[in-house]
């Protein structure tokens, strides 16, 4: 037992890609929550339900008997409009309060979005099958679920796209001067209401494919969506905001560092793995951010 | 309005507000009614299975009452039963039940689904000195802190497994085996895993995996990675429905041979209808089975409860509804051999218990629990194109309505 490692070695192959991929799923949340954290300085605690919301329109998908693979096309659509609506219902009024306020202001959101999936959805776990197969490397001994391996490709395409989107689209552009400087932005003429919403949709949308994923790789249920709001939370404070490439590297990072802690530690430690390295990461920050002070002045 | 009216209203207010808890406070038996209370989950994360709970206590309180109830003192009452939704939620259940004692003056309470809640129930009842007999609370922590007042009518979770062990053991020839374990970190899959070492130890078997899933955690991917490393003789994972339909995913998505797979929870997260043929040949613990042999007047056989049970809600009845069922059954036997209203008298009357229902004979320990039941396994048996599943009871072997398929056939040699 603990000396796993050296009876399999091909045991750290498959955590690497097992983490790798998880990661790539929660990199794609936490792209998200990034940006709309960046834009409209919104701390969404209600993104894991978004993602169970997501799931959940693949899994409506999968009884209604078409393939949930399909969700990853469907869910960002429904999502986006999801978000939208959530905008211009809560968020907008509190945008531009404390970050206290907006924090409260999705907190129940999440809860009233936890009960209503529970109650269209009912309380049972459920799964949808994807059928995909399975992907065997070496002689069997590593095994990488075509669901996964498909999920993980949504999440990077979706990224990239995304990535283009803003760079090189007009309403892109107004997000990013939004980001920058919403009161001068406003002042040169962008709609920053319009761009707040369409952020906050956007955000939605890629929870959607994200949880569609989900659907297809783990298990859903309403109330499991919190883990997704901490993990994204996360990624993005070790990514540091604005920094979209630095979110996939710590998103990939901290899966494989959460599944080989889990072989070298055993399960059992490996969420506390996970934050440790989070609170020596926030300490070592700190200690970077005391010295350049130091040279300022 | 003015400062007298509004002392006037506020007056008035509380003086209704007095009345109504005084009218309530006769509620222990009103007229030809028994009154039990309950607090149940209908809402939150335990609400399917809240639901079912409720379901069981309905159809034993309605067959009971047609069949001409409860007889005390030589005058027949009807059982009625006061619910709340606990939403699923240890701290409102506890409330609940103060509520339920002081104000609405239940003398007599059901159990909520779940060990978590029951556990938060336990010191409320036990305080005012009320019989609970709960249905679906069978952490073995319930039944060591000398509650006087609590009976379980299931068997305490770490009997759930420790079946399998020797079930492996038995197929390997009576020598030890290996075992693998994946537990989540909650009270009830830890008392199972308890139940696990005490049979490893019974039976000289080593355990060469024990991980204990962190609760958020919906990703098996690494402990099945070692067992596929390490070959185990039984893999054993207990996890609530999550847990098990995580296992069957990801052990058919990896491809992991073991021969023996043992879980709790299988019907209750209906693994069979949700994963067809990915599920075949898993083992599961079960509080009951239709196809059980036990009996009474009420219900008939387990076969015949089910059909009722059918009948009335609409699917066919979790173990976790006939479990609920019997708790009435069992209020109904210490009521009549009590002959009396007393709680203390009740109390003596339902630590007395040694009966026959459809859910299975029913005798408690000094701490409460259920010890005359054993629980049964059964083994998910599908079809050759995996449409349809059922689940045949393997062990023990005096209720065994199929013969145990072992070792499981490896994955190249399935579908």
């Amino acid at each position: 037992m603990d000396f796993l490692i050296f009876q399999a070695p091909m045991l750290m192959v498959q955590a690497t890609m097992d983490g790798l991929i998880l990661g790539i799923i929660f990199a794609l949340v936490a792209y998200g929550m990034a940006l709309q954290w960046g834009v409209m300085n919104i701390i969404n605690i209600a993104q894991g339900e978004l993602v169970i919301m997501g799931g959940y329109v693949g899994y409506g998908l999968y009884i209604m008997g078409i393939h949930p693979a399909f969700g990853v096309l469907i869910a960002p659509i429904i999502m986006y409009c999801v978000g939208w609506g959530l905008y211009k219902l809560v968020i907008n009024k509190v945008v531009d309060r404390d970050l206290f306020i907006s924090i409260l202001a999705t907190f129940g959101i999440s809860i009233l979005a936890q009960q209503l999936m529970n109650f269209s959805f009912g309380a049972d776990v459920v799964v949808a099958k994807s059928n995909f197969g399975t992907l065997a490397l070496f002689d069997n001994s590593v095994t990488l679920p075509m669901s996964k391996l498909f999920s993980a490709g949504v999440c990077v395409i979706s990224a990239v796209i995304l990535v283009l989107y803003m760079k090189k689209s007009k309403l892109g552009r107004a997000i990013r001067a939004t980001a920058q400087n919403a009161r001068a932005a406003k002042i040169l003429g962008v709609d920053t209401e319009k761009v707040y919403a369409a952020t906050f949709g956007i955000n939605a949308a890629l929870c959607g494919i994200a949880g569609a994923c989900v659907a297809m790789t783990l298990t859903l249920h309403p109330y499991t969506g919190l883990p997704y709001t901490v993990r994204s939370f996360m990624i993005v404070i070790i990514a540091g905001l604005g920094n979209l490439p630095a979110v996939a590297i710590s998103g990939m990072g901290l899966g494989v560092f959460e599944e080989w802690s889990d072989y070298l530690l055993g399960t059992q430690f490996r969420i506390a793995a996970v934050f440790s390295l989070l609170v020596i990461i926030l300490v070592y920050r700190r200690f970077q951010l005391a010295r350049k002070r130091e040279y300022l002045t | 309005m003015n400062k007298l009216a509004k002392l006037f209203v506020t007056f008035l207010s509380a003086l209704t507000l007095t009345l109504a808890s005084i009218s309530s406070s006769f509620a222990k038996v009103e007229g030809d009614y028994i009154v039990l209370g309950a607090a149940v989950s209908l809402t939150g994360k335990y609400s399917s299975n809240g639901v079912h709970t409720q379901n069981g206590y309905n159809l034993a309180v309605e067959r009971i009452n047609s069949m001409g109830g409860v007889e005390v003192g030589g005058k027949k009452y009807k059982f009625e039963i006061i619910y709340y939704d606990d939403e699923s939620n240890s701290g409102r259940a506890a409330q609940l039940a103060e509520r339920l004692i002081k104000q609405d003056g239940v003398k007599y309470m059901l159990g909520p689904y779940s060990s978590g809640l029951t556990k938060a129930m336990a010191p409320v009842t036990e305080k005012y000195k009320i019989p609970m007999v709960e249905a679906n609370g069978a952490s073995r922590s319930l039944f060591t802190k000398g509650y006087k007042y609590l009976f379980a009518v299931l068997a305490p979770a770490n009997l759930y497994l420790d079946v399998a062990i020797d079930l492996a053991v038995e197929k390997n020839g009576g020598k030890p085996v290996k075992v693998a374990m994946a537990f989540e970190q909650d009270a009830f899959s830890q008392d199972v895993r308890l139940g696990i070492l005490d049979a490893a130890k019974r039976t000289g078997s080593k355990i060469i995996i024990d991980d204990k899933l962190p609760k958020e955690l919906n990703d098996m991917a690494s402990t099945l990675a070692k067992v596929k490393a390490t070959k185990p003789d039984v893999l054993v994972v207990s996890g609530h429905t999550k847990g098990a339909l995580t296992a069957v995913r990801q052990i058919a998505e990896m491809k992991v041979d073991v021969p023996m797979l043992a879980m709790t929870h299988c019907d209750a997260a209906k693994l069979s209808k949700q994963h067809g043929k990915d599920s075949e040949y898993a083992l599961c613990a079960s509080q009951w089975h239709k196809t059980l042999s036990y009996k009474d007047k009420f219900f008939g056989g387990g076969k015949k409860y089910d059909k009722d049970f059918t009948k009335e809600f609409g699917y066919a009845p979790p173990y976790q509804a006939a479990e609920s069922s019997a708790a009435l059954l069992v209020y109904k036997d210490a009521f009549e051999r009590a002959n009396s209203f007393d709680t203390t008298k009740v109390r003596d009357a339902l630590a007395a218990t040694d009966m026959q229902t459809f859910y299975g004979n029913i005798k408690f320990a000094p701490g409460g629990q259920n010890v005359s039941k054993p629980m049964v396994l059964f083994q998910v048996i599908c079809n050759k194109d995996g449409s349809s599943c059922e689940n045949k009871v393997v062990a023990p072997t005096k209720w065994a309505s199929a013969k145990l398929v072992h070792p499981i056939p490896s994955w190249s040699k399935r579908k």
